[in-house]
């Protein structure tokens, strides 16, 4: 088949960016969505121009680098689907595409479709984590965790960091993505002691990084590869609650109660 | 303080907003119940209306209440609407909605809508400072006789239209905003369809059929 | 033989050497650890690990990985677990037991010491992992369930859904992402390590190229760690993430670290075969689908057309299970991957160009129902079917081969460090514990093992037992490595030739897949090493690499990748042609028993064979590390 691409180009941080019209000829059904890029790629090499930058890696939907907005739809057309696992017998044979990269102020552009996402770094950094210094386990099975929460804990860690929660909200915000993190960790007894500071220090680091807020849109959940449920963004507001009204104190044990 | 901490967050000031619109809500909930006693006739509806202002302080009470709620809620609105244009300063040139409800996507420009609406609505019914020009030529705003005031306003068709369009913006405010309040304040149990809300779609069809029952009925002369 | 390959193996019996190593090693002063500054070069399960577990030790440490976020290391994809001698199925296992599947599993080509301390260590990282919040899959009584994997009798295999390795990497990471909020990591994201800098033969830090402003400079420290991954991007479809490659660890080879067994690469048996020239990389499907899902292919090669569901039982030739009956679907990955080439040999694959075999579910959906499979593997399925369009849960899944790791690697000691002193090599980069052949769930095994338990401690060795002189970035010798990338980087961009860096890669990776794959020849890997040399050539003469060097110029990252491929191709078919031998994933199509399966040659070729640069245009020297056998005998590996 044959595809109209309008490309987002901006060859830097600062520069002006805006749409360019190119041609992907004999595309293959089979192919992916970032195979036909990579032809589209390889022309203009042959002709000495700068290829589409775009971040990519495992390109088997778990790495989470690649990610660009698609016909306006954040990593294209397929639900549950990351770009790299994009096919393109998803689009017709004549289609115009429209290719942009990430927008929100803070997933800053480095380049075309290339974007900064340190900032979800930043907000495990600021508590989505367990602090378990190396050594310091006792033996796995000596805590039971029920398989329920077990099972909802990785539902909620199956979270790839791609970033298309915020690219796809309405609002820019990064509720998804830090609601994952704290339902992953705090639907397990060993994220209970760290539970409610966490939520305080994750959720104030997504405000410090410029992120929106969150109207339940839902169009987060549509976005995500992995289909992460907005249930945990209900999670994340009820620890944080909790956390600033009542203060409760840090306990061990316990599980997914609440 | 815990207020402090929930004024300075983003999620804090939409728990700010849950917690007023649950409240308002509520009061809209009593206060359809309270006029479907329109059909009832006028003694009853009337005696309502003076029981009400009988309350005194409590009344009073209540109005500050719904007011500072209201004020509340739009200013945590307007701050949360800041927050979201700086948010994403670069819009995409192309965006398509996947499952945001047309409800969920008017949500500001509808409450501004539904502040116009209740600033109009207390003006016409509540001091009857602009009842003149929404009512029968001749009819007189009557601190009384409530039953009376509706009769007369909504007989004027575009006053009726006027509401009725009003409570459809209110419809679709209730149908995402009942729901979302609750799960922003983190009621809801996990669900395997967190977008379905019966119970939200529920109130907000009640609500509209309740309050646009009255203007359509004294409009087609049922009320009377 | 110019290098001294002393594995410094802890003298005593087996059990008791990891032991008697921790007590006998050096330890550096808490109030001086602060003092010291590692480098780790990657952020996958090994380097993830250890650049967490040092600056949770009070090491001032600085990660650096080329991705823009450390989460995003190639650990992430593993599937299907990581493997463990908990015994919790009370099925036999025992740190013996995966001790020897282990090295049976390599081909006894693995060193006894390293793999015993691998089994041991294997029960703590799972217990680390759990404390950290990896949502293992779990039995309803709360306790953790297993599954079994390939090469191994008992259930020790521990699993998050298919996504063990991003769960175990997210554990990493989190606790990399805290001790970079605490200031004790300094993480380097998109930033690439073209260079070693050795001072005084010792290792004391690299030059990084900043991928966004292409800024090259020195990085110093007192030790490195490289944790960089392994090469299979050699032979350019690999299931490998794109961005994966050797130029860490091939720099270090040409700073004088050498390099063992580079020839040993897995073939990974359950592939999604090729579907076409435009393909790019190759998915795998978790081992653990044969746990459940039966190969295939049909008896005859007139039925390789037919749908699968046309050809009846009695026409489906089951090879695995007829070949070898004990292990049947769950042989390990060498022996099932030449099982299935040998099938499309005979002319009886399936699917385009007669490249697949199936792995059919329909029995086990009968016997289980579908929403057990669906709860098993369902991401697994799902997966499939957005690549192929097929529905698995309705026809077969096709499945071929594909280049998945690397045993091979740079030579390190019982401490993991190289032959040079303060570089120290961790997970898929070194040689250690593989053999000539990785089972499956090891690798996240051996990533973490090194990462969390063994790297910490040695490199305080390493710090506490040697006196260390000031470096600055004025230095001579660190002057000289900067200025050699920058003359290299310059070069890339001033050939402005005709051919693009992919097409070099595609023309490298069909030599390798072609003369140094599943099956080696001494004829074909001559050949390949008269070819290699000559696309080399081609490609310092005519590729094509636009914009310049002070942006992100993700053309140039790959010519440079690519450059060190065409290198190391070379070496790997040199290694295989001197082995005349096959074993593991080494397979010398002269050497097999009557039955077509590998035969080694204990006599003559077990040693490690570490190679060393031997200078711009002249032949590397093979230094040999003999492989000593005391606890085990060595046998004819059989699954049969």
């Amino acid at each position: 088949m044959n595809l109209t691409l309008q490309v987002w180009r901006q060859p830097g941080p600062t520069a002006e960016g805006g749409l360019k019209e190119y041609k992907a000829t004999d595309v293959s059904p089979d192919m992916s969505f970032l195979e036909m890029l990579d032809v589209v790629n390889e022309r203009l090499i042959e002709k000495g121009e700068m290829p589409i930058a775009f971040d990519h890696d495992c390109r088997e939907g778990i790495c989470g680098s690649c990610g660009m907005m698609i016909n306006g739809v954040a990593h294209g057309p397929s639900r549950g689907t990351a770009t790299c696992q994009l096919h393109m017998r998803s689009f017709r044979d004549g289609d115009t595409i429209v290719i942009e990269p990430w927008r929100a102020r803070a997933f800053p552009v480095i380049k075309d479709l290339v974007v900064n996402r340190g900032a979800l770094d930043r907000i495990i950094a600021a508590g989505g984590y367990i602090t378990a210094p190396t050594g310091s386990a006792q033996d796995a099975n000596s805590i039971p965790v029920p398989k329920q929460d077990a099972d909802a804990s990785m539902d909620a860690a199956a979270c790839i960091g791609c970033g298309a929660c915020v690219a796809a909200c309405p609002n820019g915000s990064a509720s998804l993505f830090t609601g994952a993190k704290i339902s992953h960790l705090g639907l397990l007894p060993q994220g209970q002691p760290e539970r409610y500071r966490r939520a305080l220090s994750m959720v104030a680091q997504m405000d410090i990084e410029g992120f929106g807020g969150c109207t339940l849109f839902g169009e987060c959940q549509a976005a995500c590869p992995k289909e992460i449920s907005i249930d945990v963004i209900s999670r994340m507001n009820r620890d944080f609650l909790r956390a600033a009204v009542t203060k409760p104190a840090e306990r061990s044990g316990g599980g997914g109660d609440g | 303080m815990w207020a402090l901490t929930l004024y300075r967050s983003t999620i804090g000031k939409k728990i700010i907003m849950a917690v007023t619109g649950l409240v308002l809500v509520v009061f809209v909930i009593g206060h359809m119940a309270g006029n479907l006693q329109e059909f009832l006739g006028p003694a009853r509806m009337n005696a309502y209306a003076a029981f009400l202002k009988s309350t005194g302080e409590l009344l009073w009470i209540a109005r500050i209440g719904l007011i500072a709620a209201t004020v509340l809620h739009v200013l945590m609105a307007w701050q949360l609407t800041q927050i979201k244009r700086a948010a994403r300063p670069v819009d995409y040139t192309k965006r398509e909605p996947q499952v945001s409800t047309l409800a969920s996507r008017t949500m500001r420009w509808g409450g501004v809508f539904l502040l116009v609406f209740i600033v109009f609505h207390i003006l016409h019914f509540t001091t009857g400072t602009v009842f003149p020009i929404a009512s029968q030529p001749g009819d007189q705003f009557s601190h009384t006789d409530v039953y009376g005031n509706v009769v007369s306003a909504f007989r004027t068709p575009w006053v009726t239209a006027f509401y009725v369009v009003a409570m459809l913006f209110l419809l679709l405010h209730l149908f995402h905003g009942a729901w979302s309040s609750v799960r922003t304040l983190g009621l809801s149990k996990p669900s395997d369809h967190p977008l379905h809300r019966r119970i939200s779609t529920v109130i907000a069809v009640v609500v509209w059929l309740g309050f646009s029952a009255i203007p359509v009925a004294v409009l087609l002369g049922v009320i009377r | 033989m110019t290098l001294q390959l002393d594995a410094r193996i802890p003298a005593g019996p087996l059990a008791g050497k990891w032991d008697r190593h921790r007590f006998e090693m050096k330890l550096v002063n808490p109030a001086n650890k602060r003092k010291y500054t590692v480098i780790v070069v990657g952020s996958g399960l090994a380097g993830g690990a250890a650049a967490a577990s040092l600056s949770e030790l009070g090491y001032n440490v600085r990660c650096y990985c080329y991705q823009d976020s450390p989460r995003r290391a190639h650990s992430i994809a593993a599937q299907g677990g990581i493997n463990a001698a908990k015994n919790y199925q009370n099925d036999g296992d025992s740190i013996q037991r995966l001790f020897y599947d282990t090295i049976k599993g390599g081909d006894f080509r693995s060193r006894e010491a390293n793999v015993y301390r691998l089994a041991q260590i294997s029960v703590n990282i799972i217990d680390q992992c759990v404390s950290q919040g990896v949502p293992f899959a779990r039995e309803y009584g709360g306790l953790l369930a297993n599954r079994s994997f390939g090469g191994a009798q008992v259930s020790r295999t521990f699993y998050a859904r298919g996504q063990t390795g991003q769960q175990l990497l997210l554990g990493a990471y989190q606790a990399l992402e805290k001790e970079i909020a605490k200031g004790g990591v300094t993480m380097f994201p998109r930033a690439e390590m073209l260079d070693l800098i050795v001072v005084n033969g010792r290792a004391r830090g690299i030059v990084v190229r900043d991928e966004l402003t292409g800024k090259i400079e020195p990085h110093l420290a007192d030790a490195v760690v490289l944790a960089t991954g392994g090469y299979g991007n050699v032979f350019y479809l690999s299931t490998n993430a794109k961005g994966c490659n050797a130029t860490a660890i091939w720099r270090a080879y040409k700073r004088g670290a050498a390099f063992a067994n580079p020839c040993y690469t897995q073939i990974h048996p359950t592939c999604i075969p090729v579907a076409g020239e435009h393909q790019s990389k190759l998915t795998l499907m978790s081992e653990s689908l044969r746990n459940d899902g039966r190969v295939w292919v049909p008896k005859r090669k007139e039925d390789v057309g037919k749908s699968p569901t046309d050809v009846p039982e009695q026409d489906r030739d089951y090879y695995l299970e007829r070949k070898y009956p004990s292990f049947g679907n769950l042989s390990p990955r060498d022996i099932a991957s030449r099982a299935a080439k040998e099938a499309c040999d005979d002319g009886r694959g399936v699917g385009p160009g007669g490249r697949g075999v199936y792995l059919d579910f329909a029995d086990a959906i009968k016997r289980l129902g579908e929403d057990k499979i669906r709860e098993r593997y369902g991401n697994l399925f799902e997966m499939y079917e957005r690549i192929t369009a097929e529905n698995p849960y309705k026809v077969p899944m096709r499945i071929y081969p594909a280049v998945h790791y690397t045993m091979g690697g740079l030579w390190v000691d019982y401490n993991l460090m190289s032959t040079i002193p303060g570089l120290h090599v961790a997970g898929e980069a070194n040689f250690s514990d593989h053999g000539a052949n990785r089972l499956g769930a090891s690798a996240l095994m051996q990533g973490l093992a090194d990462g969390y338990f063994v790297i910490p401690l040695t490199i305080g060795d390493y710090l506490a037992s040697t006196k260390l002189e000031q470096v600055g970035a004025d230095n001579a010798e660190v002057r000289a490595a900067v200025a050699e990338v920058e003359r290299r980087t310059s070069r890339l961009l001033g050939i402005k030739g005709k051919r693009t860096v992919a097409q070099f890669h595609r023309e490298l990776g069909r030599i390798m897949w072609e003369y140094c794959g599943m099956a080696r020849d001494a004829a074909g890997l001559r050949k390949a090493m008269e070819l290699i040399p000559q696309l080399r050539e081609e490609f310092w003469r005519d590729v094509m690499i636009p914009g310049s060097g002070a942006e992100l110029n993700q053309t140039l990252e790959h010519a440079g990748r690519v450059a060190d491929f065409l290198e190391l191709g070379e070496l790997m078919c040199r290694d295989a042609l001197h082995r005349e031998e096959s074993c593991g994933g080494h397979f010398r199509t002269e050497h097999q028993t009557p039955d077509g399966e590998a035969l080694r040659d204990d006599e003559h070729f077990a040693y490690v064979a570490a190679w060393e640069y031997g200078g711009e245009g002249r032949e590397p020297v093979l230094n040999k590390e003999p492989l000593v056998y005391e606890n085990i005998k060595l046998s004819q590996r059989s699954y049969k």
